[in-house]
């Protein structure tokens, strides 16, 4: 990301402006539909800036992968809107790249393979993909294994390959769903380090949900917390941590401080699970 | 289990049980046109061998075994994928399915008989009949099998239906279909034998019937014995191009979906 896209960053609150990659109105969710449709999503609104990382905390229920999947064009909202780029997320479209709760791999494909899925499904050059992916399996350190299957690698190799195939046809937003989520502790912490340098290294925006304070706190520039019955916004954090963050940060002061304001914040809403 | 220790004591085995029946025979005097002797069945077999009667009935139970195994295995692959992509096929063809499914197939023989006649045609169709069950559930099931992650990730990358079905549900679906070919390979020779039962005019099916008129109980046990061979065979041929084609599987995992998919219905 660029300095002045920082600047911007941070000079701007919450209120909409011309370089939001992602503007959320009003939007609402309702499974069922009618008077007996349950309320899944009430009155969600924010916006995100080109380059930002945002973390979405909140308990189980709260809605936040059924956010995830309306800003994936996967579900239609009940009510309101959500814009990228400026135009309306109806139907899925190929600017978003998705990273999911599992790496979602094709064990029949290689890992080159995989990672060229979408170059394929939406035709793209193959000479060109072809040298971009192997741009980013050297970014996670994946080279050598560009023609093994899926099942020749670990849990946090595999959700590697899941993440780097969603960044191949050059999205505009990555929208991440608890990628960690079935990783080991230890792994998971180096994956968090891996993504933080990914996305510096790439200038995405990214939008990334987890159940992790710490995590939360770790990888984002602002943490929105959920509530949830139905899923609402409720407070809005910014993190001020200077980057590249380091694991340990996670021992400092100001670190804790973020993250027990975060954990009060989800308590006073019926707290985590 | 496997090496070369366990696979002695398999031969050993066998060759115990085969005595153990030879010594049965003698003890008891039980009557060749009852139950023959190891030894009598397989000179029963080079007799057949020697007097070169079995090759023109083998050929013709083989054709009648593929070509129905062909005929049978692309309509089912064909109208299983039509009923697995569009519900509306399927609501309205199912009853005929769940009729010809819960029906014994071979039941029809008699009545394929009268209609196509003791030549190459009606065991075609009988064989092609009770291969179609199997392999048609299996491709529905297959196709149908994809988690539902996968298809929101094709769904995310704005992938057209056609291109869900050929870069996903298509190779998703590929263990099932082979664990239905297995079981259709082997429905197709079931098939093919017990129309030539019904009526026929070579073949090994017919072979054992006339066998049987004339109270040849050996040959017909030396008939059998090519029969479970042919049977390994054919089934060898599609493992062979399983293990090919699906390259990614483990050979457990593998047989673990055959295991759980082969429901193919009854013969």
């Amino acid at each position: 990301m660029s300095e002045m896209n920082r600047a911007a960053q941070a000079a701007r609150m919450d209120s909409p402006s011309s370089t939001d990659v992602i503007a959320v109105d009003r939007l609402s969710l309702t499974y069922g539909g009618g008077a007996s449709g349950v309320l899944a999503l009430s009155d969600i609104s924010f916006s995100i800036a080109d380059g930002e990382f945002i973390s979405i905390v909140g308990p189980s229920g709260c809605g936040k992968s059924t956010l995830l999947k309306i800003l994936a064009g996967l579900l239609p909202p009940s009510e309101g809107q959500a814009k990228l780029n400026g135009t309306p997320i109806r139907g899925a479209r190929r600017d978003i790249g998705v990273v999911f709760q599992t790496p979602v791999l094709f064990p029949w494909r290689t890992v080159l393979g995989n990672v060229l899925l979408p170059a394929d499904v939406q035709g793209l050059d193959k000479e060109k993909m072809r040298k971009r992916a192997m741009d980013l399996v050297r970014l996670v350190g994946l080279e050598g294994f560009e023609n093994r299957y899926p099942r020749e690698l670990s849990g946090g190799m595999q959700q590697r390959v899941g993440i780097i195939r969603a960044l191949i046809h050059d999205p505009a937003i990555l929208l991440m769903d608890e990628p960690f989520g079935a990783l080991d502790a230890m792994t998971r912490e180096t994956m968090n380090v891996e993504l933080q340098r990914i996305w510096m290294e790439s200038g995405k925006t990214v939008l990334f949900i987890t159940h992790s304070t710490s995590e939360a706190v770790y990888l984002a520039d602002r943490v929105i917390v959920m509530t949830a019955r139905p899923g609402k916004i409720g407070d809005v954090f910014k993190v001020d941590l200077p980057r590249p963050r380091p694991l340990d940060i996670m021992n400092t002061e100001a670190f804790g401080a973020y993250v027990k304001r975060i954990r009060v914040a989800l308590n006073a809403d019926g707290g985590l699970d | 289990m496997g090496g070369a220790k366990n696979f002695m004591l398999r031969l050993l085995l066998i060759a115990a049980v085969l005595a153990v029946w030879e010594v049965l025979v003698k003890i008891t005097g039980v009557p060749e046109y009852i139950l023959p002797a190891p030894s009598r069945i397989f000179y029963a077999m080079y007799n057949g061998i020697k007097s070169n009667v079995y090759p023109q009935h083998f050929f013709v139970t083989l054709t009648e075994t593929l070509l129905g195994f062909l005929v049978g295995t692309i309509l089912a692959f064909m109208l299983g994928t039509v009923v697995a992509l569009s519900r509306r096929v399927e609501y309205f063809l199912y009853p005929f399915i769940v009729m010809f499914q819960a029906m014994p197939k071979v039941a029809l023989a008699p009545l394929i008989i009268v209609w196509f006649g003791l030549g190459l045609t009606s065991k075609v169709i009988n064989a092609a009949l009770v291969a179609f069950f199997p392999l048609m559930v299996n491709t529905i099931v297959g196709l149908r099998s994809a988690e539902e992650d996968r298809i929101n990730l094709m769904r995310s990358l704005a992938a057209s239906r056609t291109q869900i079905f050929f870069m996903l549900q298509l190779p998703n679906a590929l263990p099932y279909i082979f664990a239905g070919l297995e079981i259709a390979m082997i429905f197709a020779l079931i098939g093919a034998i017990v129309a030539e039962f019904v009526g026929a005019e070579r073949g090994l099916g017919m072979l054992i019937q006339s066998m049987n008129f004339n109270m040849d109980v050996a040959g017909q046990f030396s008939i059998l014995l090519i029969l479970s061979l042919l049977g390994l065979v054919l089934n060898g041929i599609v493992n062979l191009a399983r293990r090919h084609l699906l390259f990614w599987e483990t050979a457990n995992t593998g047989e673990e979906t055959a295991n759980t998919s082969k429901k193919g219905g009854s013969v």
